[in-house]
C-alpha cells in the first residue's frame, strides 16, 4: 500500500491508500476522523466537500490522493474553532447562517478562499463564488449575508 | 439516578478518538450516549420513565444547576431545540442556556409522534412546556418547605427559588439536582403570563450553529463504532427488478470487499468506505426487466385518465355545481405539479448494531420511535430490545430516504452480525427517496353580475392513501412479508379559496395506482393547493380588471388575514392596478405578483409578494426580491422562526422554477444535481420577512406554512410582468419561453 505525504491544517502528515485514485474526502474523513467535510454527490456538483489545497478551494471527492500529495490541505476543521473561529466562522455563527448545515462546510471554505484572493468582493461576486456550493434548505440569503459581513470584519 | 450529562460524557470518553481536536459538547455526548455498549444496555432498566405521562420523561434536573429536556421530536436543522429549550426555560425560571435537549433517542425519550405536520412545538414543546410548569410548581412546593415560605410568596428566577419580596433563596439543584420528582404532568399546571416572557420571544442563538460553522457538529454520517463495517447497497436496474446473478469476480481487484446477498438484497461491505463505493460501482449484475412504470412524459394525462379508486368530497359547502350552472359568468383552469424529491444536500446515511433480537439503530429518521416499531416488526426484532437513536442528517423535509437506508443498515447488521454504517450514492438517494406525488387540479368558479364569486369548485387527481407502514426497499428486495402503506400526509387542505363564497366544494379523485412510493414532502400537498386557488384567485381578479389586493381584501373578513396582507402590500410598496402590467418596451418584462393563504385552512396567516423579471429571450425567471408576512401566533424565537420562513421560501421557488422527478417505463431517470436541479445561490432574491407576534395567541408550528403561497405569487408575478400565465410546474425556462411564443401567436 502507497503512502501519500501532504500537509493538513498545517502539520505533517500522510495517509496509506491501497488506491491511488481514492478521494481526498475519504483519506479526510475516514483516516483523520476530520468529519467536517461532507460527502454530498461525489460528482462535483454540490460542493459540500470542498476544502482548501494550496489555499484554494477544491472538491476533495474529485481529488485523488496521489494529487494532494506534496500539497497543504485546510479543512474546516483548521480554519477556526468554536472558541476561535475564523472571521468567515463567526460571521456565519453572528447571521445564524445554517439550518440542517450540511453545505455549510463547502460554503465556509469557498467564501474563505474568496475572501483571502479578493478582499472587498462585490455582491455578485460573492454570489458568483458561491454559485457551485448548493443549500437545500434555502439558506443562501443568510449565507450571502454572513460572507458580505466577513469581508468588513 | 437519573442519566446525567456528565455521567455521560465520562462513559463515552474512552471511545472515539478525534483527530487533533477535542469535540464539542454536543457531540461528545452525541458519542457517549450512543457508543459505550453499558449505557446501551442499560437504557430502561435504570428506570428513566419514558410514558408521556410523567414529568421525569421530559426533564432531568442536574446538581451543576443544569437541566436536559427530553423530547420524541427532533430538529433537522429548524432550531427545535432552542426552541424547546426556551419553552421550558421560561416555566423553569432558569436559562434557556442552561438547558441541553435529547432528542428522537428512543432509549431516553418519551414518544411524541414523528416530526412532522407542523408539530415540533405545538405539540413536542407544548408537552414539555406542561412538564416544566407542573416542575415550577413541584419546586415551588419543596422550596416552601426548605425557605419556610409560603409556596404562594415564592417565585423562580435565576435557578433559585426565592421570596418574592426578597430575600435568601434556594437554588433548584439544591432542591431537586440528580434526583427525580416523580410525579406526573398535571395538564393544569398553570403556565407563565406570557406577558411576563423573558425567554420566549427572544432570538436566543441555535446552540448547533457554532459547531456546524467549524465543522464539529456529529451528523449520523460521522458516527463509528469501533469494528463497524462500512456498506454500500446496489439497488435494482429497474423498479421491480429481481436480481438474477452477481458476478463476484468483477470486484476482485478491489481488496477486503464481501459480498452480501439476501434473496435481490444486494451490497458490498468492507472495513474501508472508499473500497465499497467502488465495489458498489463495478460490481456486475444482472436484474430481471421491469417496466411498470407509466414514464412522466405525459403523466398529467394519465393522472386524469387513471382508474379511480374512490370519490370524496372533502369540502362541501352549499351546492357548488348547482350555483355555478346558474351563474352570470364562469371560468376554469387547470394546474399539475410534478412529483418532486426532498433531495436532500447529503445522501441519507444510518449505522445499526443488531445482535440477536435487539440492537441500536443511528438514524436521522423524522420518526424514530415508529421506525423502531416497523424495523422490529419487519426484521423480527423484540421492539423492547431495540433502540433508536437519533442523530442528525442533512435536512430531509420529511420522509427522505432516511427510514430506508436504517432498514439497510439493520439488514445488513443482522445478516452479517457486525456493526454497519450504510451511505446512500447521490443516485440512489435522488432515484429511491419516497417522492411527493403528483397532483392535478381543475378549478371552476361562477361570478355573478357584480363580480361575487357565488360558487368555487375545485377537482383534484391524487394517489390513494393505502393504510400502514411504508414498505421499505431492503425488506422488499429480501423477500420480507411487511407493510405496503402509502402516505404521502395531509395533501387535499388548502384546495378551497379563504374567500367569501357561499357556495364551494373540493372533490377528491383518489387514483388507485401510483408510479413512485410516496411520502410525505415538506406542506405536503398545500404547495400545489394553494398554487392553484391562488393562480385562479389572480385569474378572477384580472378578469375582474381589479388590483389583485384589492380583489383578496374585498373577500376577507378575518383581521389577521388583512393584516398580513396589508402589511405585505405596505413593505412591497405594492402599486395597485390590475395585472397584467400594461405591455413593456424590449427588454426583460418586470412584474410582481401577491398570494395568500391560511395553512390548513385553520393554522398560521401567510401572504408573500414577489417581483420578478421574465427574460423574453430565453424565457429565464429572475426573482428579485420577496416580501412575507407571517402570523403563526406567539413567536417563540424571532430569529430561527425567520430562517425557516426563509427556508420556506427559497426551498419552494426552487420546487417551483426547476423541480420535477422525470421517470421511463423502468426507472427515474433525474438522479442528480445535473438532471434534477435546485435553486442556487446566483438566483437568490433579497428575502424581507415581517414578522407579527401575538403574544396573546397560541402558538403555531412554522416549519412548513410559508412554503404555501410562494409558487402562485411566483406564477401571478410572472402572468403580471408577461401577461403569460404558468399552470404547470416547473417554470423551466424552455416553457416559459414556449408559453410567451404561443401567447405571442394568440395576440398576432
Amino acid at each position: 500500500m502507497a503512502s501519500y505525504a501532504f500537509r493538513l491544517n498545517g502539520r505533517a502528515v500522510s495517509a496509506d491508500s491501497w488506491d491511488p485514485a481514492q478521494p481526498l474526502l475519504y483519506v479526510l474523513r475516514n483516516t483523520f476522523s476530520l468529519h467536517g467535510v461532507k460527502f454530498g454527490c461525489g460528482l462535483g456538483q454540490c460542493g459540500a466537500c470542498t476544502v482548501m489545497l494550496d489555499g484554494k478551494a477544491v472538491r476533495s471527492c474529485q481529488t485523488r490522493i496521489d494529487r494532494a500529495a506534496g500539497h497543504s490541505v485546510t479543512t474546516i476543521e483548521g480554519l477556526g474553532t468554536p472558541a476561535s473561529p475564523h472571521r468567515v466562522q463567526a460571521a456565519f455563527v453572528a447571521e445564524q447562517a445554517a439550518q440542517c448545515g450540511y453545505c455549510t462546510n463547502g460554503m465556509v471554505i469557498t467564501a474563505a478562499a474568496l475572501l483571502a484572493q479578493t478582499a472587498t468582493p462585490s455582491d455578485e461576486q460573492v454570489k458568483q463564488s458561491l454559485a457551485g456550493n448548493l443549500c437545500r434548505c434555502g439558506t443562501y440569503t443568510r449565507i450571502l449575508r454572513a460572507v458580505t459581513r466577513a469581508a468588513r470584519a | 439516578m437519573t442519566i446525567a450529562r456528565r455521567d455521560l460524557l465520562k462513559a463515552g470518553g474512552a471511545v472515539i478518538v478525534s483527530f487533533a481536536f477535542r469535540p464539542t459538547v454536543r457531540s461528545a455526548e452525541a458519542f457517549a450516549l450512543h457508543s459505550d455498549a453499558d449505557v446501551i444496555a442499560s437504557q430502561g432498566s435504570d428506570g428513566k420513565p419514558l410514558d408521556p405521562a410523567s414529568v421525569d420523561s421530559f426533564l432531568a434536573f442536574h446538581r451543576d444547576g443544569t437541566v436536559t429536556v427530553y423530547t420524541g421530536k427532533v430538529d433537522v436543522g429548524t432550531g427545535l431545540r432552542v426552541a424547546v429549550a426556551q419553552m421550558a426555560a421560561e416555566e423553569l425560571g432558569i436559562s434557556p442556556r442552561q438547558i441541553t435537549v435529547v432528542d428522537g433517542d428512543t432509549g431516553l425519550c418519551p414518544d411524541q409522534g414523528g416530526t412532522g405536520g407542523s408539530t415540533g412545538l405545538t405539540r413536542g414543546g407544548a408537552d414539555v412546556r406542561q412538564a416544566a410548569a407542573t416542575a415550577r410548581q413541584a419546586l415551588l412546593a419543596l422550596g416552601a418547605t426548605r425557605l419556610n415560605h409560603d409556596a404562594g410568596d415564592l417565585t423562580i428566577a435565576d435557578g433559585e427559588v426565592r421570596p418574592r419580596a426578597g430575600g435568601a433563596g434556594a437554588t433548584i439543584a439544591s432542591l431537586i439536582g440528580d434526583k427525580r420528582l416523580a410525579i406526573a404532568v398535571d395538564p393544569k399546571a398553570p403556565l407563565r403570563d406570557p406577558a411576563s416572557y423573558t425567554s420566549v420571544g427572544q432570538p436566543v442563538p441555535r446552540p448547533d450553529v457554532p459547531a456546524k460553522c467549524t465543522g464539529r457538529h456529529v451528523y449520523v454520517h460521522d458516527f463509528t463504532l469501533p469494528g463497524m463495517l462500512h456498506a454500500r447497497v446496489i439497488r435494482p436496474s429497474s423498479i421491480g427488478a429481481t436480481l438474477a446473478s452477481v458476478d463476484e469476480a468483477s470486484i476482485r481487484g478491489i481488496p477486503d470487499v464481501r459480498v452480501v446477498r439476501v434473496g435481490s438484497f444486494l451490497a458490498v461491505v468492507s472495513s474501508d468506505e472508499w473500497a465499497v463505493v467502488r465495489a458498489a460501482a463495478e460490481l456486475k449484475t444482472t436484474w430481471s426487466d421491469a417496466q411498470t412504470l407509466p414514464g412522466s412524459e405525459g403523466l398529467e394525462r394519465w393522472t386524469r385518465s387513471a382508474a379511480i379508486d374512490r370519490d370524496q368530497a372533502v369540502v362541501t359547502r352549499g351546492d357548488a355545481p348547482a350555483a355555478i350552472a346558474g351563474a352570470a359568468k364562469t371560468m376554469s383552469a387547470t394546474y399539475f405539479w410534478p412529483f418532486q424529491s426532498h433531495a436532500s444536500l447529503g445522501p441519507c446515511c444510518a449505522v445499526a448494531d443488531i445482535r440477536d433480537d435487539g440492537g441500536t439503530v443511528w438514524s436521522s429518521s423524522q420518526g424514530t420511535h415508529g421506525l423502531r416499531a416497523n424495523l422490529s416488526k419487519v426484521f423480527g426484532l423484540n421492539p423492547a430490545r431495540v433502540r433508536v437513536v437519533f442523530l442528525d442528517g442533512s435536512g430531509s423535509y420529511g420522509t427522505n430516504g432516511g427510514d430506508h437506508v436504517a432498514a439497510d443498515a439493520v439488514l445488513l447488521s443482522k445478516t452479517i452480525a457486525k456493526p454497519v454504517r450504510v451511505q446512500w450514492s447521490r443516485q440512489d438517494e435522488t432515484a429511491w427517496d419516497p417522492k411527493g406525488p403528483q397532483q392535478l387540479l381543475d378549478v371552476r368558479a361562477g361570478l355573478d353580475a357584480a363580480g361575487a364569486i357565488v360558487g368555487w369548485d375545485t377537482e383534484m387527481w391524487l394517489p390513494a392513501q393505502a393504510p400502514g407502514a411504508r414498505a421499505l426497499l431492503a425488506a422488499d428486495a429480501a423477500g420480507l412479508a411487511q407493510d405496503h402503506g402509502q402516505g404521502a400526509g395531509a395533501i387535499t387542505q388548502n384546495g378551497d379559496p379563504p374567500y367569501a363564497c357561499a357556495n364551494a366544494r373540493v372533490l377528491v379523485h383518489w387514483i388507485k395506482e401510483t408510479p413512485l412510493q410516496l411520502s410525505n414532502l415538506r406542506a405536503p400537498g398545500k404547495i400545489a393547493n394553494v398554487f392553484a386557488v391562488e393562480s385562479f384567485t389572480d385569474e378572477l381578479a384580472a378578469a375582474a380588471n381589479a388590483d389583485p389586493i384589492a380583489f383578496r381584501l374585498a373577500r376577507l373578513t378575518d383581521p389577521r388575514a388583512i393584516e398580513v396582507i396589508r402589511r405585505t402590500a405596505q413593505r412591497f410598496n405594492w402599486e395597485t392596478r390590475p395585472s397584467p402590467r400594461p405591455r413593456q418596451a424590449a427588454g426583460p418584462l418586470t412584474g410582481r405578483g401577491v398570494a395568500y393563504m391560511r395553512y390548513k385552512q385553520a393554522e398560521n396567516y401567510v401572504a408573500i409578494a414577489m417581483e420578478v423579471a421574465v427574460d423574453p429571450q430565453s424565457g429565464r425567471i429572475a426573482v428579485s426580491r420577496v416580501v412575507c408576512a407571517h402570523d403563526c401566533g406567539l413567536v417563540v424565537n424571532p430569529d430561527a422562526l425567520k430562517n425557516q420562513i426563509e427556508g420556506c421560501i427559497l426551498q419552494t421557488l426552487s420546487r417551483a422554477l426547476h423541480e420535477q422527478v422525470t421517470f421511463d417505463r423502468a426507472r427515474v431517470t433525474s438522479v442528480d444535481w445535473a438532471s434534477y436541479p435546485i435553486l442556487r445561490a446566483t438566483e437568490s432574491p433579497a428575502v424581507d420577512v415581517i414578522l407579527i407576534e401575538r403574544r396573546d395567541q397560541p402558538l403555531l408550528g412554522a416549519g412548513e406554512a410559508a412554503t404555501a403561497p410562494v409558487a402562485a405569487a411566483l406564477a401571478n408575478a410572472v402572468f403580471d410582468a408577461s401577461g403569460v400565465r404558468l399552470r404547470t410546474v416547473p417554470f423551466t425556462a424552455d416553457r416559459v419561453k414556449a408559453a410567451l411564443a404561443r401567447a405571442s401567436t394568440d395576440l398576432g
